[in-house]
């Protein structure tokens, strides 16, 4: 029977992570609620048989030194986010036991988002919430579930409804969620309530062990030196007041019904060889034919949005890789957004790339007159001007840039599918450039479009584009 | 070599998964929400972890959860989010796990824009959170080091126990690029001498960052600043273009570097002596570097999406040397090869166009 009185061994017997002097003693005050709690979490950590592997999480509020007293895996953390690092602690390694231990600020204000959404995702943690209805270790101040009328150091005149809102109920809201297991309220305020709290620890651990998801258990406590009471009035006001407003009880139990292992995920260790295959399958399918450029390419490709120039600068930056040089692609940014022109800048170089915005380019595409006007002045001089004559009804200047007119949109809709006019262009470009030949180009296509039932539309509309600048001359 | 055409923020997942990083939490913002998608994609695929946190708040304690177990955990954001993960990592490094945290920067301050900006220099090469914290922060500029780098940060965070950044910009997380696909290798560091596995060989650890005693935090604050030193002493890393005979210095990093390079191949092609100096790691920063080309160089140009925030960096390592001037764009404004050209021929010419 001498057992009875022993502490259990998830129970630190001296507590060595305090300071001198004061090793043999919680810091808790006469009458608190924390040790009572406390002694029950670590009886059912021992009894369960969780002991090696059990981690504690202890965030800011009387109960951030946690780590005094379990002899269990800690961590420390920040205000109210104890749900957020518990949920990684569990997701990273399933096999923990996963507690998190939140006083009523920590839990329902800071820290409200990261407990309605450990709950609602369902993480297999248990969650120990003690309500005592004030801030105890900041000095007293005014909780979320601090009572209508009672006094704080922030309610001096007591908590009122319209100015300080009303008391939250954690329990009622949380079980309105899908995804938790048990969500219970307990109290400690006789012993009769305490042995029910002793039952609602150990259920929520034990669903946890078992895969069985998120478990809730509110433990109402006295806080005699923040309520100005003696122990003995703290636990005549946890059964007489604290309980109007906060009904002891069970909320949710779906413990029965849940299925074994149901809320377990999985965290698998890094695996070399299957990382290696896994980023291996990423590469390109293109091969490597070296294809010798005289001269870096600086393009811009503009038109509407829909009319596939983002997608011509995908592909002729595919067509310059597989040729062995460096690329770039990027869609336009800032200023160049606006005005009715959607742009993408490629460069295709022999060496590295510089700016990677293309601000004077050697190929421009435009495929709308809001595009010609805006770009054609930054062509270099002598550079190449691709105009889908069908759409623009301006003229480039032919004395200083080398352009091809060509109704790209007219030729793909003849084709079959206005989609593909950015394709007759990319026939153009290579037509009139000579900087990639026609199998060439029409053998990466074929690989690189995904849609397959496209393909031939495709190819037709880079010969059609091709055929568009030999008739020219 | 196998190869693919990526982004530069499908790249930092491809190096994360490659730096072996188990775990990933994030929140979406636009100019870094393809990080998460291709996170939510992979991570899962190869037995990892992917959660869409409720928060950026959220995400970084996770991401303090899976570290604490000595398992490699990231999150990524862009400038607003970050700001929100400063808590977050205050925290981690104050209880020295590694974790490693991106910031697609975009325009500021407050919602600003979604569009390239270098405005979070500050924040992160100065703390950003409360107390005396550092972050190793790697600054890439092409998608090759959005990979490299990743992987290079997870090592380092492992290395120093500390968080590490990737400090990026819209242009250089959305740019495609020709990336080598990397080969993954074994972590070489022992995690268990501070993480916590709640088994009996790990329960002596302590995952906190609380120290009650003034004399017992003080301790650990100089703990951390000599750790600091050594990285100051150790990681440093920045590389230089054309910078040998130059009369005039240009230290630029990020996007506003690939700007830079095209800049001085004009200005060598119009016979003006102008390198590059780039940091690679903003911090620690290349102070020594910069104070060499300082005494070699007749002037200094510093370069950035900002108002001016390295520019104090590079005056401090100048010392007064040589002169440091300043150009800067913001708001999302990024500056043509031109104008930047045309600030160093005035510069050149005496400062009189």
């Amino acid at each position: 029977m001498a057992k009875v009185f022993e502490k259990p061994a998830s129970f630190y017997s001296e507590f060595e992570r305090k300071s001198a002097g004061h090793k043999k003693t919680t810091h808790y005050c006469p009458g608190c609620g924390h040790g009572n709690v406390h002694k029950m979490i670590a009886e059912a950590i021992e009894d369960l048989g969780v002991a090696e592997r059990s981690v504690f999480v202890s965030p800011v509020g009387c109960s951030v030194f946690g780590y005094y007293y379990f002899n269990s895996g800690n961590f420390q953390s920040a205000h109210g986010r104890a749900a957020a690092v518990a949920t990684g602690i569990k997701r990273a390694n399933p096999d923990s036991i996963v507690m998190s231990y939140q006083g009523d600020g920590d839990l329902a204000a800071i820290g409200t988002a990261e407990t309605v959404h450990a709950a609602n995702r369902g993480e297999n943690i248990s969650v120990f919430f003690i309500n005592n209805a004030i801030y105890g270790m900041t000095g007293g101040q005014m909780a979320p579930t601090t009572m209508i009328g009672q006094r704080t150091t922030t309610t001096p005149r007591g908590r009122t409804e319209v100015d300080h809102g009303n008391p939250v109920r954690m329990c009622e809201i949380l079980a309105t969620l899908p995804a938790p297991t048990f969500i219970t309220r307990v109290g400690l305020g006789n012993s009769k309530q305490i042995m029910q709290a002793r039952k609602a620890i150990r259920k929520a651990l034990q669903i946890q062990i078992e895969g069985k998801g998120y478990s809730f258990v509110e433990i109402l406590a006295p806080c005699p030196t923040g309520w100005k009471m003696d122990p003995p009035e703290a636990r005549d006001h946890l059964t007489k007041v604290m309980e109007e407003i906060f009904p002891l009880g069970v909320y949710k139990d779906v413990s029965d019904e849940a299925e074994a292992g149901h809320w377990n995920r999985i965290s698998k260790p890094f695996d070399v060889e299957a990382r290696h295959a896994y980023l291996q399958s990423m590469k390109t399918p293109l091969s490597l034919e070296p294809v010798p450029l005289a001269k870096d390419l600086a393009c811009k490709f503009a038109g509407f949005g829909g009319q596939g120039v983002l997608t011509l600068g995908l592909f002729l930056a595919q067509v310059g890789m597989k040729a062995g040089h460096q690329v770039s692609w990027i869609p336009a940014y800032g200023p160049e957004m606006r005005g009715g022109t959607a742009n993408c800048s490629v460069n295709i170089c022999r060496g590295r790339i510089g700016a990677p915005t293309v601000d004077h380019p050697n190929v421009l595409v435009v495929m709308n007159q809001p595009s010609l006007d805006m770009f054609e002045d930054t062509v270099v001089d002598g550079g190449w001007i691709f105009v889908d004559s069908g759409i623009c009804t301006g003229v480039p200047d032919r004395k200083r840039l080398r352009a091809i007119m060509l109704p790209a949109t007219e030729i793909a809709d003849k084709i079959g599918s206005p989609k593909v006019a950015n394709v007759v262009m990319l026939g153009a470009i290579c037509a009139a450039t000579g900087i990639f030949g026609a199998d060439y180009v029409k053998e990466t296509l074929r690989i690189i479009i995904k849609r397959k039932e496209l393909l031939d539309t495709n190819l037709l509309a880079f010969d059609a584009g091709w055929q568009a600048v030999v008739e020219q001359g | 070599m196998a190869r693919q055409f990526m982004k530069g923020n499908d790249a930092i997942i491809l190096g994360a998964l490659a730096a072996g990083c188990r775990a990933y939490y994030g929140y979406p913002i636009t100019p870094a929400s393809e990080i998460a998608h291709a996170a939510s994609l992979h991570f899962p695929a190869l037995g990892g972890v992917f959660i869409q946190a409720e928060s950026e708040v959220a995400a970084i304690n996770m991401v303090y959860g899976t570290a604490g177990m000595g398992i490699r955990a990231m999150t990524a954001s862009s400038s607003p989010g970050f700001s929100l993960k400063q808590e977050g990592l205050s925290y981690i490094a104050g209880a020295e796990l590694p974790c490693v945290v991106v910031n697609i920067v975009r325009g500021g301050p407050g919602l600003g824009n979604i569009a390239p900006e270098q405005a979070d220099y500050f924040q992160i090469t100065k703390g950003g959170g409360h107390g005396n914290y550092r972050l190793i922060a790697l600054a890439p500029n092409s998608a090759q080091e959005m990979c490299n780098l990743t992987m290079l940060a997870f090592d380092l965070a492992d290395k120093y126990r500390n968080p590490a950044c990737i400090m990026a910009d819209g242009i250089t997380g959305q740019m495609m690029e020709v990336v080598d696909i990397p080969e993954p290798k074994p972590i070489p560091f022992d995690h268990r001498s501070w993480a916590v596995h709640g088994d009996a060989q790990t329960r002596q650890n302590l995952i906190s960052s609380i120290f009650l005693e003034p004399e017992e935090l003080e301790k650990h604050n100089l703990k951390l600043d000599r750790k600091y030193r050594e990285i100051m002493a150790h990681e440093v890393r920045h590389e230089t273009y054309r910078t040998e005979d130059a009369d005039l210095v240009v230290v630029a990093y990020g996007v506003t570097s690939r700007i830079v390079y095209s800049a001085i191949d004009q200005a060598r092609e119009a016979g003006l002596k102008v390198g590059l100096l780039r940091p690679i790691t903003i911090w620690p920063f290349p102070s020594q570097a910069v104070a060499e080309a300082a005494q070699k160089a007749k002037q200094i140009l510093v370069v950035e999406l900002s108002t001016g925030q390295m520019v104090e960096d590079v005056q401090l390592a100048v010392l007064g040397r040589c002169p440091v001037h300043f150009y800067g764009r913001c708001g999302g404004m990024v500056p043509s090869s031109n104008e930047i050209l045309s600030e160093c021929e005035r510069i050149l010419a005496g400062g009189k166009n």
